[in-house]
């Protein structure tokens, strides 16, 4: 636990390093990039001394840490307001989608992958096997779009983007949660084939359980950790497609913003958001550790 | 019979690229008369927001598209492998410093990382190429390393070890071939996500710029004309999903047949 314990502040301390080399990465004068050519000498130099860029690398390093240890992302050059309040306007709207497509790919996932188990070797199986499998592959971009262009354009039930009515979410959600079902719906399956064949199954049958109790109590329950494994693995891959589905749907989070900073030059937003994903997953990691631990004795008493 | 099918729409798009050449489609030529129109006889899929012809900007995208692929995938890899076999041969503090760099990089989710890299160095085809090499050598720096600790006692090596071979030599002559099909398989598979990633990142407007076509970009503007022109996002969106999983299964069949289990890292 303490070994997981340093190697999870050194991916802090590397990612927190990482995004703040980001801003040295720029070509040129930074200052220069954002303000524009036309930004007055007086404007650069506020600037230059707001980002600390006239200091040691080092000691911009320490400022940067500082500054964060403290709440203080700066300043959006662009709208002049504290980062920490775009954050917290946007912030919870990602949490939303994110926690809703979640909840699609567990609760679509599981139940179709218990299904494909159950009925192993059918043409139902065959069918959900394949569309889970060579769906997963397809990224947001391509999923984001035909979902709009069937639903919001065609059938026209649901809204086509922004975030004015309460169904508005529905879309996005169903994008970013597609994958993670598809994944789980594989793994539900083939975890779960590999307990069905165990002796505590065939005991538990054999006491005259039914099916039902068979595999909600038992099987389902053996097969849980895979699944959790996978969920929080997954997780990553659906902060990382926030990005990409809110500027599709123009769902005002911390993807869209990120994007919207990079399109107007302000780095410091853009740092603020990437620092933000980057670390939403590293935490997400260790509370899957944490959730595996709680959920399988035998990892919990040091096996 | 899938992977007939799979390779069957490899050598379409491959015959249409081609065909495209030979017939001297122009993807930026403008046609005011046709700004979004819908399939006809002289622009078989269409035309786009410009009143380009959606055919052409397809083949010239899938062009673009694989030269990307292909540069960003023999950086990588060459990078990769050589930090993977350093790692993985050495061991010890080498090794523990250079997984530390790989984990930070792994702490970014997806593409993430590879957007900010593209954010601070601005658009364009050199920087997106940069930006995934600059986070696409990792799977191939874990993969190389993995088979190379456990190919490192291997008699062979220790023969050759002990016959005196440079560590040049082992790695590359003794070492190295027996990683080959997990490369040429990992490498199927990365040529599909680089592909995606480009998309991505030129669907976000950070990747490949106008007047190159890229299919990422060219779905950006299917969606902003959707309600107008839904002709124009479904024939990209179909033509994308076709080629994805063409080079899926393609990825899938060479694994079968060079019989590589994919390793959990």
């Amino acid at each position: 636990m303490i070994k997981r314990l340093i190697s999870f502040c050194t991916v802090v301390f590397g990612v927190l390093s990482l995004t703040f080399l980001l801003i040295h990465l720029v070509p040129g004068d930074p200052v220069e990039v954002m303000l524009g050519e036309s930004a007055s000498l007086a404007d650069r130099a506020v600037l230059r001394a707001e980002l600390g860029l006239n200091q040691s690398v080092a000691s911009q390093f320490g400022l940067y840490l500082s500054r964060l240890a403290h709440g203080d992302f700066g300043l959006s050059i662009h709208s002049k307001t504290p980062i920490v309040e775009l954050i917290n306007t946007r912030y919870p709207a990602t949490l939303k989608l994110a926690l809703l497509a979640l909840l699609i790919g567990v609760g679509v996932g599981v139940p179709l992958g218990i299904y494909a188990a159950l009925k192993a070797g059918h043409w139902q199986d065959l069918v959900v096997t394949i569309v889970s499998v060579r769906l997963s592959a397809m990224p947001a971009f391509w999923l984001g779009p035909m979902l709009m262009l069937i639903f919001a354009v065609w059938l026209g039930c649901l809204p086509v983007s922004g975030m004015d009515s309460p169904s508005s979410i529905i879309l996005p959600a169903l994008t970013l949660g597609f994958g993670l079902s598809a994944i789980l719906t594989r793994m539900t399956r083939t975890s779960l084939l590999e307990v069905l064949n165990d002796d505590f199954i065939r005991t538990a049958r054999a006491k005259g359980l039914t099916e039902r109790q068979v595999i909600l109590r038992h099987a389902l329950r053996a097969a849980l950790l895979p699944i959790i494994t996978i969920v929080g693995l997954q997780m990553g891959s659906l902060l990382a497609g926030t990005v990409i589905t809110e500027t599709i749907f123009s769902w005002d989070g911390i993807g869209r913003l990120l994007v919207e900073s990079i399109e107007k030059r302000d780095y410091p937003v853009t740092q603020a958001c990437v620092l933000l994903v980057a670390l939403s997953y590293v935490v997400v990691n260790v509370l899957t550790d944490l959730l595996y631990r709680l959920v399988d004795p035998r990892i919990r008493l040091g096996h | 019979m899938i992977k007939i099918l799979a390779y069957g729409i490899l050598l379409f798009w491959l015959l249409a690229v081609v065909l495209g050449r030979l017939f001297q489609l122009d993807p930026n030529q403008i046609d005011l008369n046709a700004i979004l129109s819908t399939p006809s006889q002289v622009y078989w899929l269409g035309n786009d927001d410009l009143g380009r012809s959606i055919l052409a900007r397809l083949l010239h995208g899938v062009e673009v598209s694989l030269l990307v692929a292909l540069s960003v995938t023999a950086v990588t890899m060459t990078v990769g492998v050589l930090i993977g076999m350093l790692a993985g041969f050495y061991g010890g503090r080498v090794d523990q410093f250079l997984m530390q760099v790989t984990d930070v990089f792994l702490a970014f989710p997806g593409i993430l990382l590879a957007i900010a890299f593209a954010a601070v160095l601005g658009p364009g085809l050199l920087n997106l190429m940069i930006a995934l090499s600059l986070t696409g050598w990792v799977s191939y720096a874990r993969l190389t390393r993995g088979q190379t600790l456990s190919l490192r006692d291997r008699q062979h090596v220790l023969a050759a070890l002990s016959l005196g071979a440079s560590v040049p030599r082992l790695l590359g002559k003794h070492i190295l071939p027996l990683l080959t099909s997990v490369l040429v398989v990992e490498a199927t598979y990365s040529l599909a996500s680089v592909m995606i990633a480009e998309a991505s990142l030129s669907f976000l407007g950070l990747g490949i710029q106008a007047p190159n076509a890229s299919w990422g970009a060219m779905l950006r503007d299917g969606v902003r004309y959707m309600l107008v022109a839904p002709h124009y996002v479904l024939i990209v969106g179909l033509s994308l999903m076709s080629l994805i999983l063409a080079i899926n299964l393609g990825g899938d069949s060479l694994r079968d047949r060079l019989d590589v289990r994919q390793e959990a890292d």
